[in-house]
Order: C-alpha cells, then sequence, then structure tokens
C-alpha cells in the first residue's frame, strides 16, 4: 500500500509539491499567530527548498522520481525543436520499419521454428553436387524406394518421414464443372503421431494408412482450409472429393498451427503416401519427395548421417546397374555428396532461393538504420554542444554524473521509441507488401506472418539497440563535463568536431555499400530482363488444359481449330506447357547411330502454327503441316544445330532420339528456328531444342503397343490475342474449350509475360529494394553531411570573420571548412569501397552477368556520393562565405 | 538545552504518544505539545517534524486530512491509525527498556 501510494505520488509531483509548502507555510503562520517573530519562525525551518525536497523524497520513490522528471525535461526538448525531431523520428522510423519489416520476413522464412514437437531434432535428407555449369547445387529430391530403404536402415535411431512436393491440383466436392484448387501434400501416415499433432475433428492418419498401395483413400484438411473452405463444418468429416481418378474420403482436421512442412506453401489436404500412383511408389527413378528425419532423444545427428549415406550409395549402385551407358558416365561425373541439414524451421525451395536475397536485403537496411543513427547521433552531438554550459551549470548545483547522462539518455529513449512505434506501424504494412511481391499468381506465397513476441521482441531490442548507440556518446559527454571549463567557455571545441567527423565517414561508407550492393541488383535485374527469350510474350495466353481420361490428339486438334475461330484469337497452337514454366522433357540424342551425346536436349510437342503463334523464327525450312506423321519429322533450334550438326543447315538432316534400353527412334528435320528459351533458368544458356508434332511416334512416350497414338491427359493451347490485354478474352476461352471438347477443361488461365517476369522476381525486388535503400541512404548522409557542415560553420564563425577582416578570400575559407569534411567523405568512400568488395563476394550468387570489379560499378555510386556531398556542403559554404566579419566581431 | 537527536528515535515515539492521547492535531500543535508536555525541556525542530511526519504517514502509522480552520486556513491534521496504535506500543516498551537498562547502569556503576 505504501509502495504504491508513493508511485500514486509520483504522477502528482507538483500537487505534492504544493502540498507540502501549503502544509510548511500553515506551519509558519500559525507559529506567528502564537506570537512568535515571523523571521525566526521562517529561519528555524532553514532552506525551505531542502524541506520539501526530503519530504518528496519520503513521500515517492525517488529515482522513479527523477526518471519522470527527465522524462518529462527530455520530451520537452523534443518539443522545442519540433522540425529537427520529427525529421529525426521519421528518419530512424522508416529505418527502423524496414528492418522491423526484414526481420519479419527472414523470421517468418526461414528462422521460426515450426510448430511441432521438437523441431530442433528435425533434419532433411539432401544432395549436394556439381552442375553442369560446375558450381555446386544442393537439391532434396529422393524416391519412395530408396525412402523405404534408410527408413528400415535408420529404424531405432531416428523416424523418417516422407512428404512429397506440395503441388497445387484440382479436386471437386461435386461435379467436373465445380473444379477447384488445393495444395496437397502426400505425406507418411506417421508424420502426424511423430510431430505431436492432433486433430481439431475426425482423425489423423495413422502408419496404417500406409500399408498397402490403394488402399485408403482418406484426407485430412488443414485447419486452416477447413476455415477457409468450409468455415470450420464439423459435418465435413466422411464428405468426399475426387482428385484426378480417385476419390477421397475426409477423415479429420488438423488442429490449428501446423500448415506443412513446406515454408511458404500453406498445404490445404494431406493425403497418404500409398495413395499416390503405383507406378511412381515402385519407381526407383523418380524422385518427387523429401525425407524428413526425426531423430530419436539423445541420439546423434552424425552417426545417423554416415549410416543414411551408406544405406543411400548402396542404394544408388543397385540402381545404377539398370543405367545405360551414358546414364552411368552422367551419374559418375556428378560426384554426389549426400548430407542431413537441419529442417527446424521447414524445407522449401522458396526459402532457398530467397535465402541470400533476404539476408542481403536484412545487411542493407541494417546499413541504412546505422546511417540514420549517425545522423541522429550528430544531432545529438551538436545539440549537446550547445547545452554544454547548461550541463556544467547543473553539475555545479550538485546534480550527479549518473543524473545527467540519465538525462540526456531519456531523450535518446523518446526518439528511439517514438521511432519504434512508427517504425512498426510501417513494418506491419511493409512486410506483407514485400511478401506479395513474392508471390507469383499462379503460385502464390503463403508465408505467415504472424506479429507475435518474436517481432515484439526485436523491435523492444532494435530500440533499446538504438537507444544505446544514439545516446551513449552524449551521455557520456555530458557526464564528464568540466564545469570550470565549460563555464570560462574553454572547451577544446575540435573534440566534438572530431567525432562528429567521424561518423560522417562511417555514414558515407555504408552509403557507399548500399549504393554499390544496390547498382549491382540493378545491373543484374537490367540484364536478366533483357536476356532474349527468343519468343514475343506480347498479347500470349496460355490455357492449361487437362482431361479426365487422357483423350487422343486429334481431340485436341478440334479444340485449338474451334479456339481459332473466336473472335479476338489472332492465332493459336497446342503444345504440353507454357515455355518457361518450368517443366521440361530431357532427351538424348544420336546422330548417325553413335554413342548417345551427353549433353541434354529438350524435347516439346507443338501443333502446326505453335511456333507461328509464339513468334519464334524460321531460319530455314518449313512448319510442321496435319501431315507430318510418317515418317517423324522435327523442328530444331540453332543451339541444336551447332551442338549436333556443327552449325550447318539441319534441313533434311537426320537424328536419332534414345529411350530407355537404348531403343531409338530417328527424326528428319524440317523446320530451322532461332533459339527461343523453353526453361525457366534465365541465367543459362539455352538448351538445344527439338520441337515434334504430337502425332508422331517417340519411344515411350506417344506411341501405345497396337501403333496408335498416346492420348494426351494434358495440353496447353497457347493463344495470342488481337486486344492489348489477353487476359479480356480469358473467361470466353475458358468456357470455348469444353464447348469444342467436353472431355477437355481448362484448369489454368496464364499470361506469357506473367510467366516471363516470374522468373526475375527477386532480381526486381532485389533491384527496387537496393535503389529505394540507396535513395534513402543518400539522402539522410546528405542531411547529416549538411548538418554537421552548417554546425562547424557556427563554431567557426568567430574565427572565419577574423580571416576574413585580415584579408583572407572566398576561397580561402570555403576550402577551410569544407576541406576537412570532404576528406572524411573521401576517406568514408574509400572505406566503403574497400568494404563493399569485400563483401560482396557473399552475395555473388545473386548476380548475373555482373562483376563487382567491373569500373562502372564503382564508378557510379562513387559518383554519386561525392556529388551528393557537394550538394550537401554548397550552402554551408556559401553562408560561411557571406559571413560580414564586421557584425560578427561586433556581436562578441 | 538538550537537542532532539540526544533522544535518538524517540521522535517517533513521541509524536505517536501525543496524537494517541489528542487525536487530530496538526504539526503545529503537535511540536507544541511535546514542548508544553515536557515542560520546555523537549523542543521540536520543524525541519525534523516534517520529514518524520511524511515518513510515518507513508509507513501508514497515522493518517492525514486537510480541514479548514476557522481562521478559513487550511491546515493538515494527523491521526493514529491502528497499525500506528501497535507501533507505539512496541515504541513505548521498546522506550521502557532501554530507560531502566541504562536506570540500572546508572544505580549498579
Amino acid at each position: 500500500m505504501s509502495l504504491w501510494s508513493r508511485i500514486r505520488n509520483l504522477v502528482r509531483g507538483d500537487g505534492l509539491s504544493r502540498e507540502i509548502d501549503e502544509e510548511l507555510q500553515s506551519h509558519i503562520e500559525e507559529a506567528i499567530e502564537q506570537g512568535r517573530d515571523p523571521a525566526d519562525a521562517r529561519r528555524s525551518f532553514g532552506s525551505a527548498l531542502q524541506r520539501r525536497e526530503e519530504s518528496r523524497d519520503i513521500r515517492l520513490v525517488p529515482w522513479l522520481d527523477s526518471l519522470r522528471a527527465d522524462a518529462v525535461f527530455g520530451w520537452r526538448q523534443l518539443m522545442k525543436r519540433k522540425a529537427t525531431s520529427a525529421a529525426a523520428i521519421l528518419s530512424l522510423a522508416l529505418a527502423i520499419g524496414a528492418c522491423t519489416s526484414a526481420f519479419r520476413l527472414i523470421d517468418a522464412l526461414l528462422l521460426r521454428p515450426l510448430p511441432v514437437a521438437n523441431p530442433e531434432r528435425l533434419y532433411v535428407v539432401a544432395f549436394e553436387d556439381l552442375g553442369a555449369d560446375g558450381k555446386t547445387q544442393i537439391y532434396d529430391s529422393c524416391s519412395y524406394p530408396m525412402f523405404r530403404q534408410m527408413r528400415s536402415a535408420a529404424r531405432g535411431r531416428a523416424e523418417l518421414i516422407a512428404i512429397s512436393y506440395a503441388d497445387r491440383s484440382d479436386l471437386t466436392y461435386g461435379s467436373d464443372l465445380a473444379m477447384e484448387k488445393a495444395y496437397r501434400q502426400f505425406v507418411s501416415g506417421w508424420m502426424f503421431g511423430a510431430f505431436g499433432l492432433r486433430p481439431a475433428a475426425g482423425r489423423l492418419l495413422t502408419e496404417n494408412d500406409d500399408d498397402k498401395p490403394g488402399a485408403s483413400p482418406y484426407a485430412v484438411l488443414s485447419y486452416d482450409y477447413w476455415t477457409r473452405r468450409f468455415g470450420q463444418d464439423r459435418n465435413v468429416i466422411g464428405r468426399t472429393f475426387r482428385m484426378g481418378d480417385t476419390h477421397f474420403e475426409i477423415a479429420g482436421v488438423l488442429a490449428e498451427g501446423f500448415t506443412g512442412t513446406e515454408t511458404g506453401t500453406l498445404t490445404d489436404i494431406f493425403l497418404p503416401m500409398a495413395m499416390k500412383n503405383p507406378r511412381t511408389l515402385a519407381s526407383p527413378n523418380n524422385f518427387w519427395l523429401r525425407t524428413m528425419v526425426q531423430l530419436k532423444p539423445g541420439v546423434a545427428a552424425e552417426p545417423v548421417h554416415q549410416m543414411l549415406s551408406a544405406t543411400y550409395r548402396a542404394a544408388e549402385e543397385e540402381r545404377a546397374k539398370s543405367f545405360s551407358a551414358i546414364d552411368r558416365r552422367r551419374e559418375q561425373a556428378r560426384r554426389e555428396k549426400f548430407l542431413l541439414e537441419p529442417a527446424g524451421s521447414g524445407r522449401s525451395n522458396l526459402q532457398r532461393y530467397y535465402r541470400s536475397a533476404l539476408t542481403a536485403l536484412g545487411i542493407l537496411v541494417a546499413l541504412v538504420l546505422l546511417i540514420a543513427c549517425a545522423n541522429v547521433a550528430n544531432l545529438m552531438t551538436a545539440q549537446a554542444a550547445a547545452r554544454a554550459r547548461e550541463m556544467a551549470l547543473r553539475i555545479s548545483i550538485g546534480a550527479t554524473r549518473w543524473r545527467l547522462a540519465q538525462l540526456v539518455l531519456m531523450e535518446s529513449i523518446w526518439l528511439a521509441f517514438a521511432a519504434t512505434a512508427i517504425g512498426g506501424l510501417f513494418a506491419w504494412w511493409a512486410a506483407p507488401f514485400i511478401a506479395g511481391m513474392i508471390d507469383s499468381p499462379d503460385n502464390p506465397a503463403r508465408l505467415k506472418l504472424p506479429a507475435d513476441w518474436r517481432v515484439l521482441g526485436f523491435g523492444l531490442a532494435l530500440a533499446l539497440g538504438v537507444t544505446f548507440v544514439l545516446g551513449l556518446g552524449p551521455a557520456l559527454r555530458a557526464s564528464s563535463v568540466r564545469p570550470a571549463s565549460v563555464l570560462k567557455g574553454g572547451e577544446d571545441p575540435h573534440s566534438r568536431r572530431r567525432l562528429m567527423h567521424a561518423l560522417i565517414a562511417v555514414q558515407i561508407a555504408f552509403c557507399f555499400v548500399v549504393h554499390f550492393a544496390a547498382g549491382l541488383f540493378s545491373a543484374t535485374f537490367d540484364r536478366l530482363s533483357h536476356q532474349p527469350t527468343g519468343f514475343s510474350a506480347e498479347r500470349i495466353l496460355n490455357l492449361e488444359a487437362v482431361a479426365q481420361r487422357p483423350q487422343p490428339p486429334v481431340y485436341w486438334e478440334q479444340a485449338l481449330q474451334h479456339l481459332r475461330a473466336v473472335p479476338g484469337v489472332e492465332t493459336a497452337g497446342l503444345t504440353v506447357w507454357p515455355l518457361m514454366s518450368g517443366e521440361s522433357a530431357v532427351g538424348d540424342i544420336s546422330i548417325d547411330d553413335g554413342a548417345p551425346s551427353e549433353v541434354y536436349s529438350d524435347f516439346l510437342n507443338v501443333s502446326p502454327g505453335w511456333i507461328d503463334t509464339m513468334r519464334i523464327p524460321f531460319l530455314g525450312g518449313r512448319d510442321f503441316v496435319a501431315s507430318d506423321v510418317n515418317p517423324a519429322v522435327a523442328i530444331v533450334n540453332q543451339s541444336f544445330t551447332r551442338q549436333y550438326f556443327d552449325g550447318e543447315n539441319p534441313i533434311g538432316k537426320w537424328f536419332e532420339r534414345v529411350g530407355p534400353a537404348d531403343a531409338r527412334s530417328r527424326f528428319q528435320v524440317v523446320g530451322f528456328v532461332r533459339d527461343a528459351r523453353s526453361r525457366d533458368d534465365m541465367r543459362r544458356p539455352i538448351r538445344p531444342t527439338a520441337y515434334v508434332p504430337f502425332q508422331s511416334y517417340v519411344p515411350s512416350q506417344s506411341i501405345d503397343a497396337k501403333g496408335a497414338f498416346q492420348p494426351m491427359g494434358r495440353g496447353t493451347f497457347v493463344v495470342r490475342t488481337s486486344s492489348a490485354n489477353p487476359l479480356a478474352l480469358a473467361s470466353i476461352l475458358r468456357r470455348e474449350v469444353p464447348n469444342a471438347r467436353a472431355e477437355i477443361r481448362v484448369s489454368n488461365i496464364r499470361t506469357q509475360t506473367e510467366i516471363d517476369q516470374a522468373h526475375t522476381v527477386r532480381e526486381r525486388l532485389l533491384a527496387m529494394l537496393g535503389v529505394f535503400f540507396a535513395g534513402i541512404a543518400l539522402l539522410l548522409a546528405g542531411v547529416g553531411l549538411y548538418g554537421v557542415l552548417d554546425y562547424s560553420v557556427l563554431l567557426r564563425r568567430k574565427e572565419i570573420g577574423i580571416r576574413m577582416a585580415i584579408g583572407a578570400q572566398a576561397g580561402g575559407i570555403a576550402r577551410l571548412v569544407a576541406v576537412d569534411v570532404l576528406s572524411m567523405v573521401a576517406a568514408g568512400a574509400l572505406g566503403g569501397i574497400v568494404l563493399g568488395l569485400a563483401s560482396v563476394r557473399y552475395i555473388e550468387s545473386l548476380f548475373f552477368q555482373v562483376k563487382a570489379t567491373d569500373p562502372a560499378m564503382l564508378a557510379i555510386p562513387s559518383l554519386t556520393i561525392v556529388a551528393a556531398a557537394l550538394l550537401a556542403a554548397l550552402p554551408a559554404v556559401i553562408h560561411a562565405v557571406r559571413i560580414d566579419p564586421v557584425s560578427m566581431l561586433r556581436s562578441e | 538545552m538538550p537537542k532532539p537527536d540526544s533522544l535518538q528515535g524517540s521522535l517517533d515515539l513521541l509524536v505517536l504518544k501525543i496524537l494517541s492521547r489528542r487525536p487530530r492535531l496538526h504539526g503545529y500543535a503537535i511540536m507544541s505539545a511535546i514542548q508544553g508536555t515536557s515542560a520546555e525541556v523537549l523542543r521540536v525542530e520543524e525541519g525534523s517534524l516534517y520529514p518524520a511526519l511524511h515518513r510515518m504517514e507513508e509507513a501508514g502509522w497515522i493518517r492525514a486530512e486537510w480541514i479548514v480552520k476557522d481562521t478559513g486556513r487550511r491546515a493538515r491534521i494527523y491521526e493514529l491509525t491502528t497499525a500506528g496504535k501497535k507501533q507505539l506500543a512496541a515504541e513505548e516498551s521498546r522506550w521502557e527498556a532501554v530507560t531502566s537498562a541504562v536506570n540500572r547502569v546508572l544505580r549498579m556503576a
């Protein structure tokens, strides 16, 4: 009660003082009434102020009171200079907000542990090898037989869980007309038990669901999907849906929290592994799942790693026996390394793709924050100089040094926390905004961005850190004030300037690094987005279609013919998947019955008119015609010609495609086209590509035993529209396809531009944010430089006045003012170059056709910064030159 | 004249005792009462009285209240709380113990 009343007294500090004064006053008056001499009565109290302080200290918590007083005083100091404070707070807020946003993204994607039991014991099997370009690459796909072997080998020491890559697939709860999409993952039934997951309704999958292939058509929904799709309806248990050919029954719903192990994708539907197509399950050559490893308690990772590695090698050697010679040679060339990587935060391609990009961005924004801090610190140092007399006075009348430090720190606490609050709001908006930019429409990154104690804690730590950085210098300085020398006005005026100049150099160095990185990112984006694709994406619409039961190619051609007649369609063609969609089929090529070449070539089935629709220019020969059935014909690209025909005109030449068990099929080249990019990796050269008609004999692919053409379960209608916005035609075309052939249904519509741009999303993000932060950094550094110069002119105006009075020229004055600051800029820029070159190799993997040592890459940021520095220095120099010696000296 | 300081720790006891006999006194009246009752032997200085009053108030031994006197001036008056009564009893017995011990020393030595 007593402590509470003392704390309560804090908030009515002034009232308390008044009350004490009034009581003492009434005492004195009483004494006088009783006949005491007034002067004597007053004297008996001694110093009234001291009495009051004593009583106050008894009646409240002194340290808390002094803190309160300093907080109020600090706030008043800030309010006294509203514009400066607002600028300081806003610049800090922007930087803190950017840092918090970056943290939210990095945390959500890379750091946050999965909501499962013991995420720290979770690992994933991965492989590292040398890619075709000589760079190491890491991948994590396994086959199911490989997984099962590893699981039984690790029994007792670790539980292995197979989880397929999440994909967005079509399903329907009713008729075919009501198709919808959901993210599904095939998982080992025991995953739920191993992860300690509970159902919100119904049951989860168990080991029994994986006993027999095809025997357990049950599905588990995620809580999120259950909420979104069914409004948490409990009657959903037992409902069925159809996915492909299989009918699944909903067995249960997961409790809230777990949304799959693929960070960046929220899985909607979990299916038992055993319900995957039996051929895929049995195939040792089909790599379609990740192997998660959950160590048993107390088991070290390394022995398990060794054991799994041995099992894997044995399985691979067994598998290699069925290889053709060429495959064996390729396998040997890869020199694979078996890895066991921690997966406590989940495992996804999004993580791998954005890890270094987000880290680089995080470092850039941290540098911007440091620049902003340096600015505000300089501001506060300048203000501390103006307040040196006040501090000296406070010391003289008995303030302790700690109390002075507290006074100054309080001000930076205000700044930091105000900035953090505003920055937090900024991050609230910015993090989902940036996560939204990562999205591509067909594959939205679904990242949970909770604003919980982790983010709050980060913000708090950031605020404290900023307070510390800002306030510590000025606070120590204030507390080490020597009253005698300050009150005489004789303190060393250069010591402050030295500190400020050092901060300027640091600012410039960081600013340079940010500009340097931004320049490299922009150049990368520029080069990458100007990489020729070899086709024209303009007004192209891709209608990805499926047939529930595969249909003969001729039905698909009929639908294509129908689309060509739709008003607004300029040209149209049919292929398997859109160019650059990430899908490709490779084959081995042999010329003149020779051994197959080691270089992979892409094969793509296209209809007559497709090449024309994509506007891939013919260099020779002709397009396919409907009668191109036998002999098999092909159209090849430049790269193909270079690889196999020594760059000669390929028309009329023959090549063979080598299939499994050395089965060969012969193709005659009838057309020769320019290189067009079929794969999604913009950083690699275009592969040799052979286009073949749908109705051609390709081993194991398009022909069955009876010699009929293999029916197609999927295909993509490529349409070039006559209107500028191809999407305007999307809904009409979606309806027209089943109108032509009821068996075929459009599942997905994407413009070609959208597909193309999806491959440079990361680079665009880095370039955009990099340039944005570079601008902010430049602005902040410029403002900082201006402030420091202006302040130093203010300090030296006496000296300048005297110099001018004894005949110094304007040029000399300008040099005097600018020279040491500009030398700081030069030093900072030099430091920045060193720092930039040293750090750039950590982000080299993000660059494309850009060299950090390229003189232009170094020159542009240097010139920008020097120009900005000169611009920032100009007002102060003009100010100095314009000083009127007479009025200056008179005022002193 | 003995200074209050020589009566170490006895100020609280005196104030509490006065208030237990005559509740609702203001600071000046407490001072006068101590002075009067002790026949001018004990004098309390204002500089000690008020901090002591405020300390005891925060400790919860006495309770303060503003009243308007006949003269129209406000005065802050004090009275004992239950905790204060207990404290008084404790202080009194402590004082008894100390004085009797001192007396014994004076007699025996």
